[in-house]
């Protein structure tokens, strides 16, 4: 039996098939799926009043842009000691987003904003967002139940009402 | 906190280290202030902590004055019971997050005002959030004061 590969009318088609499972898989892996556990004091300061979310949802830019800008962090004084806030960001900055996906930095650094992001919620209404029980796109664990061990599994989806 | 490790000062490679970057934009005193007080965590009493900030404003702490200034709106958004309640012996909820905050007061969570430097850090940002400022000693012992006064 001839090996398809072999066979050279079939060669640029699997070429295309390879490319586009290169472009777009490659592309896909990094959904929050870069997603080692957390520095502790990432843990310690940041998880203190929102989940840690995981480092590769923002790319390098937008931690740089966050971390330099902490006593303003979206309406809230959140500032840290010198050196926490270097480890923290250094920490960020290694395990952040890269590739296609992460190539430009989502508005205002939420990553509620980022293309990915919509693009995976677009079944979810803003009204469903705006749910007391839900508390905003920011809440992740409203809905994803692991959320805060970074599991956003979206078959342990559950909406509440 | 553990011993900081020098190295990471140059993790940045070519560029600046963030600690001096902010170190420099900052003035005089306040910048001294900001990058080598870096306390270590001091294992303490809410009670100690509250004779600390009393001793420093030169005034007798007042548990109705502080539970007054928790409760209240200080010309900002949030009062510091919009996260806290105004009977911090129950779990509160963050404003903008949604994330649930334990009790304040030390009858019902034995952690709080247990390390100066956490207490420190805490009053500094939220007080920023609530009263447009640093809160004074003798506020935050005021505060101090009405917690220890709460039973769950």
């Amino acid at each position: 039996m001839t090996h398809p590969l072999l066979v050279p009318s079939l060669r640029p088609q699997l070429l295309l098939a390879a490319t586009v499972i290169a472009f777009f898989g490659g592309a896909q892996t990094h959904a929050g799926e870069s997603n080692p556990s957390p520095l502790p004091l990432y843990k310690t300061e940041c998880a203190a009043c929102h989940i840690a979310y995981p480092a590769g949802m923002l790319p390098a830019a937008s931690w740089r842009n966050i971390m330099f800008g902490l006593s303003k962090h979206f309406g809230v004084d959140a500032s840290l000691d010198a050196t926490s806030t270097q480890q923290i960001s250094t920490w960020l900055i290694a395990h952040a987003g890269t590739g296609r996906k992460f190539s430009d930095a989502p508005p205002d650094n939420r990553i509620s904003k980022a293309r990915w992001f919509v693009r995976q919620h677009d079944e979810v209404s803003a009204s469903v967002f705006k749910r007391a029980s839900v508390g905003g796109a920011a809440n992740c664990g409203a809905c994803h139940a692991h959320a805060a061990d970074g599991d956003f599994n979206e078959h342990q989806v559950r909406i509440p009402n | 906190m553990p011993p900081k490790p020098r190295r990471l000062l140059s993790t940045f490679g070519t560029r600046a280290p963030l600690s001096s970057l902010i170190c420099r934009s900052l003035p005089g005193l306040f910048a001294l202030a900001a990058c080598i007080a870096v306390l270590p965590a001091q294992a303490t009493s809410p009670k100690e902590q509250m004779d600390a900030y009393a001793a420093q404003s030169g005034q007798a702490p007042q548990a109705a004055r502080g539970q007054e200034f928790f409760i209240a709106k200080h010309g900002h958004e949030w009062a510091c019971a919009s996260c806290h309640t105004d009977k911090p012996t129950v779990e509160g909820k963050h404003a903008s997050t949604g994330k649930t905050i334990k009790p304040m007061a030390p009858a019902v969570n034995a952690e709080r005002f247990s390390d100066a430097a956490k207490t420190e850090k805490w009053f500094r940002r939220n007080c920023n959030d609530v009263v447009g400022r640093e809160c004074t000693p003798a506020e935050k012992a005021d505060v101090i004061a009405w917690l220890l006064t709460l039973k769950p």
